[in-house]
């Protein structure tokens, strides 16, 4: 330390900690999610509840609690996934724009070619 | 994925001091004190008015002809002891967790009778803030519940090699048989697994004699007066059922405990009281007239200041005034090398010392416990024989949900008030018995003395900036003389 000078056991205990540490992994904090400007936050994958590539207990999609659809859907939507589905940051901006409810128009989803 | 993270920083938690020219600042977080430079200051001073960039503060110090690496390091530094923090990093609010149910006792005060031959006027056994419920109950505790107390506690102890007996009354001394029988028992308990059992006692002297006072230095029993100065004082409310003062009685009996006490320091403690508020006068009568080595003081507690014996704001203002006299004293014998007998300066600087961060405001119900006369276990002496208070009993042992609730209660974490104040970790929040009187609640903090505990912390905390300052030498031996280091 050059800034500050401990004066009692608890600082000379904090100045040992800190000698004792790692120091590239003090320099990066732990605060990604906390910190402004605020990280992208993807929504609609693991922070909410919608059913992956599952299927119902009859063995197809139709039981689901949501469409298997949405799944697709929340990646394009909330998030910029590229191996699943288009890049609409980028390249394809109208990707989705003839799917208007996904239950229903999901078909309109149609394959990218770039 | 993510943006570029930018710092943006506010000040942390602190409370800043100055003395003997220099700045230093004490992390309520952690109990630590540093001194700090004028770069630092100049950091601090920035944050003042609010949040500042990173990118900003190094601008202002590369102006300032530090290079930036030297910047970038003393935020570095800074951040590391929190001394600054991120903008939007949440601190974590004070967890509240109970101590493990096996923690180990470390000492039992056993009240070895609720009896007293003297009625002082304010005495919260016996006075409208009584909290004990002593009908029906024995008066004396009987060597059986003693011993087993004995018993109990150095199950409980685990993994100490020393332990410690207070004894306590009531007036102790109304019971010395059974002291001397607990010393002879506990002495050879303890010395079966190789461990040692220290002892003290509270005593308001009056039945002191010779052969009891060898006894107590033979044994290294540390004994603590209760008295409140000269005879005037004294006399005040320190009085017999008659209404008799009862320094003529002890005067005598204080000079041969003094002369012939040597293993052990005497100690008187004080009970400040309305028109009992000269502390100065107090202090020098009991340190220079009697010979007492150390000298403690403390407000004594009512539910309020409304009866004729509590202090209201004009007389505690005295007292303050005094200690605050006192603290000069003290600071300039320690200047000198030398150690002065004013303990509420001691054992503040003790605390300052280490560090200490409490989760709560005194060892109660965690390494200390009282035991009534009938053996039923409290949180402290000062709970010994009120009901609600009950955490066990010595032969059946703890109550583990009533301590862990009494406990839980307790702690600082759960005290809303003291989670923004710098003071909090040597006084999380004050008595519990207090709290109780005053409050209803053992968790409540103590807000009526609030301030007093910020001014009094503060007034140390210069003494110790002083010295360290202007004679480090004696913080250390203050150290290692107070078993710190």
């Amino acid at each position: 330390m050059k800034h500050l000078k401990p004066l009692n056991a608890k600082a000379r205990r904090i100045e040992a900690d800190l000698a004792a540490q790692d120091n590239a992994a003090l320099e990066e904090d732990v605060v990604a999610l906390q910190q402004a400007p605020r990280p992208h936050v993807p929504l609609g994958c693991s922070l909410s509840f919608s059913p992956g590539w599952e299927v119902d207990a009859t063995g197809g999609t139709a039981g689901l609690c949501q469409p298997v659809e949405r799944d697709i859907y929340d990646c394009y939507v909330t998030c910029f996934w590229p191996v699943q589905v288009a890049d609409h940051v980028n390249y394809s901006p109208d990707w989705a724009s003839n799917c208007a409810a996904a239950t229903k128009d999901w078909r309109n989803l149609d394959i990218v070619f770039p | 994925m993510s943006a570029p993270l930018a710092h943006r920083y506010r000040a942390g938690e602190m409370h800043r001091f100055a003395a003997a020219g220099a700045e230093f600042v004490y992390l309520p977080s952690a109990g630590a004190i540093f001194a700090f430079d004028e770069a630092t200051a100049g950091i601090l001073a920035r944050l003042s008015a609010g949040i500042v960039a990173h990118g900003d503060l190094v601008a202002a110090l590369v102006e300032d002809g530090m290079t930036a690496a030297d910047a970038e390091g003393l935020l570095r530094e800074l951040r590391l002891v929190r001394l600054i923090e991120a903008e939007n990093v949440v601190t974590p609010g004070p967890k509240v967790d109970a101590p493990p149910a096996d923690y180990p006792l470390q000492a039992l005060v056993l009240n070895v009778t609720n009896q007293c031959n003297l009625a002082c006027t304010y005495c919260y056994e016996f006075g409208a803030d009584k909290i004990s419920t002593q009908t029906g109950k024995p008066k004396y505790m009987t060597p059986e519940t003693a011993r087993a107390a004995v018993d109990f506690l150095l199950e409980s102890a685990k993994g100490r090699e020393a332990v410690h007996v207070t004894f306590f009354g009531g007036e102790t001394l109304m019971n010395f048989r059974l002291l001397k029988d607990v010393v002879g028992y506990a002495d050879a308990r303890a010395a079966e697994t190789g461990r040692r059992v220290t002892y003290s006692l509270t005593t308001n002297a009056t039945l002191l004699t010779d052969p009891i006072i060898d006894f107590l230095s033979e044994h290294a029993v540390g004994v603590t007066v209760s008295i409140d100065g000269p005879q005037d004082m004294q006399d005040a409310r320190r009085v017999y059922k008659s209404g008799k003062g009862s320094y003529d009685v002890i005067l005598p009996r204080l000079k041969a405990l003094i002369a012939r006490h040597t293993t052990r320091a005497i100690t008187a403690r004080v009970t400040l009281s309305a028109g009992v508020t000269d502390v100065v006068r107090i202090y020098h009568h009991l340190k220079h007239e009697i010979g007492f080595h150390e000298i403690g003081f403390a407000p004594v507690t009512t539910t309020d200041d409304g009866h004729d014996f509590g202090l209201n704001g004009d007389s505690m203002g005295a007292v303050l005034a005094g200690f605050h006299a006192l603290a000069d004293e003290w600071l300039e014998y320690a200047l000198r090398g030398q150690m002065h007998g004013f303990s509420n300066v001691s054992e503040t600087l003790s605390e300052l010392v280490s560090g200490t961060n409490k989760s709560h405001p005194c060892g109660a119900g965690l390494g200390l416990l009282g035991v009534s006369p009938s053996g039923d276990l409290s949180p402290c002496h000062r709970f010994t024989d009120a009901d609600e208070h009950v955490l066990g009993h010595v032969d059946s042992g703890l109550d583990q949900d009533k301590r862990a609730d009494f406990l839980t209660s307790g702690h600082v974490g759960a005290k809303y008030e003291c989670t923004s104040c710098w003071a909090r970790p040597l006084c999380a929040g004050g008595c519990h018995h207090e709290a109780f009187v005053r409050y209803g609640d053992t968790g409540h903090a103590n807000l009526h003395y609030c301030d007093w505990i910020r001014e009094w912390t503060d007034r140390v905390l210069d003494i110790y900036g002083t010295l360290a300052v202007r004679n480090p030498d004696f913080l250390d031996r203050f150290a290692d003389r107070k078993g710190l280091s």
